[in-house]
């Protein structure tokens, strides 16, 4: 491993094809082993952020890097090893007929074959607590154990920064609290998008609050939640009963 | 693996016939029906033989043969045809039961049932041994291009997903009030059609996206090396040889 951070974006600016600004000189780092959330209302810009990280989109100015290598065209396989990106819609994640096929098709992609492969999908399904459906199709799953597979899809390319788009939408509480355990337990940096204010709190130390393109705000999630017109700036509401209070004794 | 797989016609049990490699199976499986269908109509007992064939088989691999019959149900639409054959066909009739046949009518419709009925036998018995994910992975090592097993993969997949939102938007509309008992009405099923495919255009694109962003780079992996032996082969072809040769025993013993 090479030093420096995790991920390095650097006044990244980004239009789609048809027109649309979507990002406006983005930049911030995000040191190894951090858990940071990447806060802001819909339409912010957050998830054509996130693929830049991994090159799916490439940035019209800026640059990005992850753990120091530049995201560039000449090495995206490299990079998309190093980024693990959890989508939202675990359907859309999960294509292979059994849970551990899917599991075995990043490292698969990246060349690995044999006993060597069987040892990253089992030990990426025990890290979700998952190792017992390994031989089910993925549509017999609930809808938090098909989250579980999802992260654990992206775990067995064992990446360097981990990106969880909305991770705690549509799980019921139990399922919640599953995911924020096991997510908790990874040795790993992590970059969560949510709307999920508390979630983020219970797991991010520091977020990064975006809106209409640009980072509007980046510190302690504890205090940035307790700011209640940076939230009413940019759409971002707690939810009732919430005591932003108590946040500050955080 | 294996643990809970729970498709719909596969019927888990440990027999020969299931652990089987699936290129096997599906050659013979192929090949079989081949011979079934080039045997002579008039050949009363060579069916006869494949019946008893394709029996044996169930019994190898425990399949009970009532659960069988039942599956055999989905070919009726298809005899309901070969009934009409003796009914309007043409040329010299016989008397059945009161009714005037046509002779020519009639030998059609027993080949199409005879043939039609061992046919989606073989076809039910190889379902009910060989869960669908290997049935994919025997079409790719017959050579199937990977584009069809990759589609064929995905809709597998995907079947329940989209049955599930169908299932959504019926009750959108149903709650809505709509209920509709003329064909006019169907415009809202239509548009939820529309609806539907959009969304599982959209849901391609995301599903390439999030492969994309694991690595795949145009080509599936192969995980597993399915090669069957010689040994294999040649167990799962004396099914079809032996079809082949009460085929050939057929057309030798013809009148």
């Amino acid at each position: 491993m090479t030093a420096g951070p995790a991920l390095e974006v650097d006044g990244v600016a980004f239009a789609y094809p048809d027109g649309h600004q979507a990002l406006f000189g983005v930049s911030f780092r995000i040191g190894r082993g951090e858990r940071v959330a990447l806060l802001g209302p819909n339409g912010a810009g957050k998830t054509t952020l996130v693929l830049q990280c991994n090159g799916v989109l490439l940035p019209g100015a800026g640059r990005v890097a992850v753990t120091g290598l530049p995201v560039a065209p000449a090495h995206l396989r490299e990079i998309r090893r190093r980024v693990g990106i959890v989508f939202q819609d675990p359907d859309d994640q999960l294509f292979m007929p059994t849970v551990a096929e899917d599991v075995a098709f990043g490292p698969a992609n990246l060349g690995l074959r044999g006993a060597e492969l069987e040892t990253r999908v089992k030990a990426a399904l025990a890290a979700v607590g998952m190792e017992e459906h390994a031989g089910r199709p993925p549509h017999h799953l609930s809808f938090g154990q098909r989250r579980r597979v999802a992260v654990a899809t992206v775990l067995a390319m064992e990446p360097d920064i981990l990106i969880l788009d909305e991770p705690s939408s549509n799980l019921d509480p139990a399922s919640r609290r599953e995911l924020a355990e096991i997510l908790t337990g990874l040795d790993v940096t992590i970059l969560m998008v949510t709307h999920d204010l508390p979630y983020a709190l219970q797991l991010c130390p520091r977020a990064l609050v975006m809106n209409r393109g640009r980072i509007t705000a980046d510190g302690p999630t504890g205090e940035l939640l307790a700011d209640a017109e940076l939230l009413a700036a940019n759409r971002l509401e707690l939810p009732f009963g919430f005591d932003p209070a108590a946040l500050r004794a955080r | 693996m294996g643990a809970g797989h729970s498709h719909a016609l596969y019927l888990p049990r440990a027999s020969p016939l299931h652990r089987a490699r699936p290129q096997c199976k599906l050659a013979a499986a192929f090949l079989f029906v081949l011979a079934v269908v080039a045997t002579p109509r008039e050949a009363f007992w060579a069916f006869g033989v494949y019946a008893l064939l394709l029996a044996g088989l169930a019994r190898v691999a425990g399949l009970p043969l009532p659960t069988l019959a039942r599956r055999l149900v989905v070919e009726l639409p298809f005899l309901a045809f070969a009934v009409f054959l003796p009914l309007v066909g043409q040329g010299e009739r016989v008397e059945v039961l009161g009714l005037s046949l046509a002779r020519e009518g009639l030998w059609a419709a027993w080949n199409i049932v005879a043939k039609g009925t061992l046919g989606v036998a073989t076809s039910v018995i190889l379902a009910a041994t060989t869960p669908v994910p290997e049935l994919l992975r025997g079409l790719e090592r017959l050579r199937l291009p990977a584009a069809f097993t990759g589609i064929a993969g995905f809709m597998v997949r995907y079947a329940d997903v989209i049955a599930d939102e169908v299932r959504r938007m019926r009750i959108a509309r149903v709650s809505r009030g709509y209920d509709p008992r003329w064909i006019w009405q169907a415009r809202a099923v239509a548009a939820s059609a529309g609806t539907l495919f959009i969304r599982s255009y959209e849901r391609g694109e995301r599903v390439y996206l999030a492969m994309v962003s694991r690595g795949y780079a145009g080509s599936m992996p192969v995980l597993e090396d399915l090669a069957a032996t010689r040994a294999q082969w040649l167990a799962a072809l004396c099914l079809p040889a032996a079809a082949a040769l009460v085929a050939a025993t057929a057309w030798g013993i013809r009148p």
